[in-house]
Order: C-alpha cells, then sequence, then structure tokens
C-alpha cells in the first residue's frame, strides 16, 4: 500500500486565479437542462483530467446530452455501450492499451481511462461492473456523477436517491413519505475494495473537485469519484440554485466531502457549525411534502453518518491537510 | 509446416488463440467452455501468450470489456456457452452494430431450464439476431482451423464485423483428437496484424455508440446488413486462402453423396459426422441418400443449399432447437423460405433432435430417412417432429 | 439541413455510425433556449473567476485583462452565474430589453 501517497507527493492544487485550467474537453451546445449540475460537474472534472483520456460512459443524461448523432460534445475519444457496463468497457480499453504499449504496436502516452457514469449506472445496475474493475485492480478513474435517481429516464428512484425524496417510482402519497431507504454509501463500498483512491466532490467546490479529478488521474490502479450533481428538472429546484444546492449539501454535513488514500480517510472540509438540514430540503420541492418529523428523523441520520466519518478519520489521525482545503473564503 | 498431435479440443483452440496472438482475453468460466478459458490463463501465465487475460466477474462483463479493448485496436478474444451467452447478449447486439471484430468461441450448450450444460443449438439461435457471423465446426480440426479465419475475416477492412465459432459443447469441446497443429510461421503468413479503422486514440479523438436518432437508425442498420452481406465473398475468400496455404479447403456448406442423392439430410455441427456415418448405411442398402452440413449459419448461405438441395425429392432438416410457437425450427424455416420463390422445391420436413445433450445415432438418422419418405406422401399436421422423445 | 440533422445515406455513415468531429456538439446554438441572459457590471467585477467555473455551458472565457466576458452563443439564461457571483456583479436581464 502507499501507493496513492506516493504518486500524490508531486501534486500540485489548482488556483481559480493562478492555476485555472483552461481546457475544456466538453464542447458547449450538449443538449443538458439549463442549469444542470450533473454536466457542470463533468465540465469540472473533465478540465482537470484533460485531453489525453479515453472515457466510457454508461447510458444516462452525460450519455444523452453529450452525444445525439450526429454531434457530440467530446473533444476526446469517448465510447457508449451500454447502462450497466462503463466500468467493464473502460476495464477493456484500458488492458487493450496496455497490450498494445507492451506488444510495442503503440507508445506509451500516460493516457487516463476513465468511466463515466451516474447513480443508476454506479450503485444499482452498473454496481456489479464497477466492483468487478475495481476488484481486478485496474488502472483507471471511475466518475460517478450523482443526481440522487435515473433521471434521463424520468425521475425514477435509485439506491442513490435520498430517504424521502420524491421521485417517480417513490412518490410521496397516503401511504408513503417517498423513498423510505437511506442513500446507498458508495464511495464506502468503493473504499472497501481497497483501491488507492477514493473522495467525494461537489461542483460548487471546484477547486477542490478538480483537484481531486487531477489526484485520481495521478494515482496507478482504480480511483472512485462520488460527484454530488443537482439535478434542478428532478430535484424541482430553479436552475440559478444548482451550485447553492451542492454548497448547502455540504454545509448541512448531508454530502460531506472526504478523500480516502491508501485506506486512509481524510477530510476535506471540516464543518465547524453545520447548518440544520432543512435548510437543504426547503429549496427543493421534492422534499416539500416532508413533515416536521421527517425532517428530524433526517437530521438524525445526517449526524449519525457524520458522526461515522469523524471517528474513521479521526482513527486514520486526519484533520484536513491544509492543501486540501478549498477556496472559497 | 505443421505437426499433427493428439489433443483435447478445447486445448487446441485455445492454441489457435495462441498462434493468433491475441492481445486481450476477457472471459468467464462456464461449463463447457471452462477448459478454453483455463489453458488461456495458464499460456498467459507462463508467457508463452503475451495477452492480458482479464478474469471478468460475469459474461455480461466479457464482451464488454471485449468491446473496450476492441475500440482500443486490440484483438481481441472471448469464449461463452448457453447462459453466458444468454448474459452478454445485450451487448452482442451493439459489437456488431460499433463494427469491432470480435472472436467468440462458443461451446454451445442448452439455455436453461431446467438447466442443462449439455450440448444443443439454443445458443448459436440466441445469438443468430445479433449481427454476428457465424460458422459451424464438426470435428477438431475445423475448431483449430476456423478460429485463424474469423481473425482474418473479421479484422478485414471490408468486413469488420465479430465473429462467433460454434463447436459442440463436451462433444466436440472435450474429446481428444488427431489435430494438425500449424507452424508459426504458417499462421503469420495467413493472419497479419490488426490495423483497426477507427480506434479510442486521443490523437484522433472520436465519439463510438452515439444516440441513433431516428434520422440515423435505419440507416444505421443498413450499413450494417450490407456489411454482413459483404462479408460473403470475404469469407469464401479467406477459406480459399486457407486450403492453398494447407490443404484444407472449408465452404459454406459440406456435402457428403448429395450429387446424385434422392433423400438428404441438413444437419449443423458434429451430429454430422454421425449422419455421415448412416448415409453410408443406406447407401450400401441401396438408397440414394446425402448429408448438406452447414457450415457457415450467418450470413446464411442460401445460394449454396439451394443448389445442393434442389435436386433432391426430399430433405429432412436436424434442428437442434425448440423454437417454441413457430411452425418449425429456425434453419428448417430458413430453408423453406430459401425455396419459397423458387420453381422447384424439394419436400422438407424438420426433426429436431438432440437437445440438452440427447445424443443423435445412427438409427435416429435412418428413422429420419424412412420418416420423410411416408411424410412426403402422407398428411401432418406439425412441420416439425421431435425426434427420440419418450411419449 | 438534411445534413446537419445526419439524415445521410448509408453509404456515408462512418463504421459503427461513429462521429468523427470531436466536439461538433458546438454547433448547435443552445442560446436559443433561453428568456434572459447575464450582463456583468465590470467596475464591480473582482475576476475571482467563480462565473467561469460555475457555468454549465461554457459561456466564460478569460480576457486579456483578467475579467470573464459572455459569448452569449450557448447561454441558457439558467442564472448560476448571477446567483453565485460574491459581489452580486452580474444581472439577469430579459432577452430582447435592451442590455
Amino acid at each position: 500500500m502507499g501507493t496513492a501517497t506516493e504518486a500524490l507527493k508531486s501534486f500540485k492544487g489548482y488556483n481559480l486565479k493562478k492555476r485555472l485550467p483552461l481546457e475544456e474537453p466538453l464542447a458547449p451546445g450538449h443538449r443538458a437542462c439549463q442549469g444542470c449540475g450533473e454536466v457542470l460537474a463533468l465540465r469540472q472534472v473533465m478540465k482537470a483530467i484533460g485531453n489525453n483520456v479515453v472515457v466510457a460512459s454508461a447510458t444516462g443524461c452525460m450519455e444523452i446530452i453529450t452525444s445525439p448523432w450526429p454531434q457530440t460534445a467530446w473533444r476526446v475519444p469517448w465510447i457508449h455501450v451500454a447502462f450497466e457496463n462503463a466500468a467493464a468497457v473502460a476495464s477493456g480499453v484500458e488492458v487493450g492499451y496496455k497490450a498494445l504499449i507492451r506488444k510495442g504496436k503503440i507508445k506509451d502516452e500516460k493516457t487516463v481511462f476513465m468511466a463515466v457514469a451516474g447513480d443508476g449506472g454506479t450503485a444499482d445496475i452498473g454496481i456489479q461492473a464497477l466492483s468487478g474493475a475495481l476488484e481486478r485492480g485496474h488502472n483507471f478513474v471511475y466518475l460517478c456523477v450523482d443526481n440522487e435517481a435515473y433521471m434521463n429516464t424520468g425521475i425514477q428512484r435509485s439506491s442513490s436517491t435520498p430517504y424521502g425524496a420524491m421521485t417517480t417510482t417513490s412518490p410521496p402519497g397516503k401511504k408513503s413519505i417517498g423513498q423510505r431507504t437511506w442513500k446507498k454509501d458508495m464511495p464506502g463500498i468503493a473504499a472497501a475494495h481497497h483501491i488507492p483512491y477514493v473522495a467525494t466532490g461537489s461542483p460548487a467546490y471546484p477547486v477542490d473537485l478538480m483537484n481531486k479529478a487531477r489526484k485520481a488521474a495521478m494515482v496507478e490502479g482504480p480511483a472512485y469519484l462520488h460527484v454530488y450533481s443537482p439535478c434542478c428538472t428532478g430535484w424541482r429546484l430553479a436552475p440559478e440554485l444548482s451550485i447553492e444546492a451542492a454548497r448547502l449539501a455540504v454545509e448541512t454535513l448531508v454530502f460531506p466531502l472526504y478523500e480516502v488514500i491508501d485506506g486512509r480517510w481524510v477530510l476535506s472540509k471540516s464543518i465547524k457549525k453545520p447548518k440544520p438540514v432543512s435548510e437543504y430540503l426547503k429549496p427543493q420541492r421534492r422534499f416539500r411534502h416532508l413533515t416536521e418529523d421527517d425532517i428530524a428523523t433526517i437530521q438524525a441520520e445526517v449526524n449519525k453518518r457524520w458522526e461515522e466519518l469523524l471517528a474513521r478519520v479521526a482513527q486514520d489521525g486526519g484533520e484536513p491537510a491544509k492543501e486540501e482545503s478549498p477556496e472559497t473564503e | 509446416m505443421a505437426k499433427r498431435v493428439a489433443m483435447e479440443v478445447s486445448i487446441a483452440l485455445s492454441e489457435a488463440v495462441k498462434q493468433a496472438n491475441v492481445d486481450v482475453i476477457a472471459a468467464y468460466p462456464i461449463t463447457p467452455q471452462t477448459h478454453i478459458v483455463e489453458h488461456l490463463s495458464e499460456l498467459v501465465a507462463d508467457g508463452e501468450l503475451d495477452a492480458e487475460f482479464v478474469p471478468v466477474e460475469s459474461e455480461h462483463s466479457a464482451m464488454s470489456s471485449c468491446v473496450g479493448a476492441a475500440a482500443a485496436g486490440a484483438r481481441t478474444f472471448t469464449a461463452t456457452s448457453s447462459q453466458g451467452l444468454a448474459l452478454m447478449v445485450e451487448i452482442l447486439f451493439i459489437t456488431s452494430a460499433l463494427r469491432l471484430p470480435v472472436v467468440m468461441a462458443m461451446a454451445n450448450r442448452a439455455m436453461s431450464g431446467p438447466i442443462s450444460i449439455w450440448n444443443d443449438h439454443s445458443d448459436i439461435m440466441l445469438a443468430r439476431e445479433t449481427g454476428w457471423i457465424q460458422t459451424v465446426a464438426e470435428n477438431g480440426q475445423e475448431v483449430y482451423d476456423l478460429i485463424f479465419h474469423a481473425y482474418r475475416v473479421a479484422e478485414d477492412h471490408g468486413v469488420l464485423l465479430p465473429i462467433i465459432v460454434n463447436m459442440d459443447g463436451f462433444t466436440l469441446s472435450h474429446v481428444v483428437e488427431s489435430i494438425e497443429i500449424f507452424d508459426q510461421d504458417v499462421v503469420d503468413r495467413y493472419l497479419k496484424s490488426y490495423e483497426p479503422v477507427l480506434r479510442l486514440d486521443p490523437k484522433n479523438p472520436i465519439t463510438m455508440g452515439p444516440v441513433g436518432m431516428p434520422e440515423v437508425y435505419t440507416e444505421a442498420k443498413k450499413a450494417q446488413d450490407e456489411a454482413l452481406k459483404a462479408s460473403r465473398p470475404v469469407i469464401l475468400q479467406a477459406w480459399k486462402e486457407f486450403g492453398d496455404l494447407c490443404g484444407r479447403y472449408y465452404k459454406p456448406v459440406e456435402t457428403y453423396r448429395t450429387e446424385d442423392a434422392e433423400t438428404i439430410l441438413v444437419t449443423m455441427g458434429s451430429i454430422g459426422e454421425t449422419a455421415m456415418t448412416a448415409v453410408d448405411n443406406l447407401r450400401e442398402k441401396g438408397e440414394k441418400v446425402g448429408v448438406a452440413r452447414v457450415r457457415l449459419y450467418r450470413p446464411f448461405p442460401m445460394r449454396e443449399i439451394v443448389e445442393t438441395l434442389q435436386g433432391a425429392k426430399r430433405v429432412g432438416v436436424v434442428d437442434r432447437h425448440m423454437a417454441f410457437g413457430a411452425n418449425q425450427g429456425p434453419l428448417a424455416m430458413e430453408i423453406c423460405s430459401s425455396f419459397y420463390y423458387a420453381a422447384q422445391r424439394p419436400f422438407v420436413y424438420n426433426f429436431i433432435a438432440g437437445l440438452g445433450g440427447r445424443d443423435v445415432t445412427v438409427e435416429n438418422f435412418e428413422e429420419m430417412v424412412s420418416d420423410l419418405e411416408s411424410l412426403e406422401s402422407g398428411k401432418f399436421s406439425e412441420f416439425y417432429k421431435i425426434i427420440n422423445v419418450r411419449e | 439541413m438534411a445534413k446537419e440533422i445526419g439524415a445521410i445515406s448509408w453509404k456515408d455513415l462512418p463504421p459503427g455510425t461513429a462521429i468523427l468531429e470531436p466536439g461538433s456538439s458546438s454547433k448547435l446554438k443552445t442560446g436559443d433556449w433561453r428568456s434572459m441572459h447575464p450582463v456583468t457590471d465590470y467596475e464591480c467585477c473582482i475576476k475571482c473567476g467563480f462565473c467561469y467555473i460555475y457555468c454549465p455551458d461554457m459561456v466564460y472565457s478569460r480576457n486579456e485583462e483578467g475579467f470573464f466576458v459572455q459569448d452569449y452563443f450557448y447561454c441558457k439564461g439558467c442564472g448560476i452565474c448571477a446567483h453565485e457571483c460574491p459581489k452580486d456583479c452580474i444581472t439577469m436581464v430579459e432577452d430582447g430589453s435592451d442590455g
């Protein structure tokens, strides 16, 4: 172990003023909804990854909005195969390159291999392929852009949908509060594969996110990025509030920002005075039906998971390292 | 040039894959294909084959990884059977649509349920919708030979389509046969390295697998259909050149004593050899019988089927697959349709045999021939008969 | 028109219906989708870069002076930039009105 720590010694962080990555591997003209937090997260990640990459995408919003024949928003090599196999396709690309390089058929340009999928293509239908790829130790970056439901097919629930959220297959009603189960801990599942690098990120903290994307690319072996992606359409949120929702998710502890580097849990942002979870829930009409009791239940679980995270971080001797803390002053 | 070795057919297949110098193997074990993946693992582990062996976690990921590797420009291989094929079949449609020359060996096995590990052709029939080229071997030598032919055809720039090489599970995969193994330089003369037309390369970034808007989907399917049709001359030429190399000339439909036959049986796969024995027995008794064995299943060799069968009075087509709710088994239906517009056609009847590993014997074939004679003149309400079923 | 929407002969399709021109989505004027657009008061702008990095549609670019300027061709009028600007320098203005 220790391979990520070793690789990251030469890591240099981004900065909006002095070290702003200007590449746009993703082109404008894509068909995302106005205010889409997911395409913004993808854009930020791709800027940090750069152009020397091969991307395998799962079926989902990001695939559909970037590749409507005859146009493509991808300025880098990209392949879409199916919904549940982004990790398997990326595995294949990675070993293909590995073999061709070793056999002298192509040069080693240190290309990054990437899989991109939503929460559906990661936590549900795609979880098998992801687990297999992580276990086999392929050298690739897996990006999960999590908008907390199967948005592209019309806002159906996923295992990443938060408790109490309205989706079309977990609608609130006389006999239901909406989603009955708690959000699956995908970063935790990824970390349980003992891969070199796991991180959570949010487009509201772009420097933190871009840093993590760069680190994921630098690390040898599997790297898993779980990025919170507000969806105005599915969450019934005003488009201009996308980033604010992503920020509130962090400030209310709903979506903590952290890394797991060689199995060591490191908090990216320590929230000394967390805001109440109701501030996060209220602007999103997908939570409109919740009662004060429901909100209290959510608050209790959020607190519980945060304490668990803090305990793991403390166990690993962590304070958030200075260069990790996001840029927003 | 070559040396004759006794080896298990699965091993011979793996040796062919090794000699084809594949770059990536992504496969998941399933009876009766396991010896292929096991032997390939050994070859890679011992450095005899310089390839990436990816022990994927399911067949769906096996085909998905093959797609990724082929799209990256690598020569890829996988193998499966029935249930595994069913699990990956979603991706098979995409492999051919993306025009990626993946080669897959299928150790033909019955589809569940009930679960059966034994040999029949239900997996071939499931795959036939997917746009893959399919060839069928009858013996170990053919299995070995067809692998080289597969890469040669698949990677041809005028084809760029994936290929399944079929061999009967257990009946072929697990038997030891005497096989002529080429010297490597012979293989290298026949098979050049894979030069992809399109690949995933940051220096030339393309998008593979975009959304097929209604404006393009029909044209995309037509392009694929034309590619499959265009593969036929390449398949034939590749067989000719293979024959020139080693003296074994393969044809889309192999014939045995059909030239003056009044009754012709049509088989696919290893039972063809048993049928040939039955033909010899019946010929001894003065019956003018022959057997036609389908070697190229997709694209369907209609021309050769018609040429071979048109002179016969009656044809018994053996299907090793129950096509529920259909008039007949798939091979029989396709042969009937081949003759629909012809001025003259033989009497064709369908025998379903050899399901789930049930042996098809010389006696079964003799029974089919006598059945044909009575069916031809009699009345029947069903167009197929299951042979050797306990009533 | 037919070529723009990809309605071409099957003979002209690249193998596998691949798209060979990278970033060709940039031909689509997603700016047609909006009803409002952001206008920046550069007197107040501190060149922090948040409008640039928070735009899902890559509307902003940095000019020689370090200010972030809009190219409205793609702007969908989502309003994130205006909402997030730490100095409130960006105002959403209705399309068709002055500004």
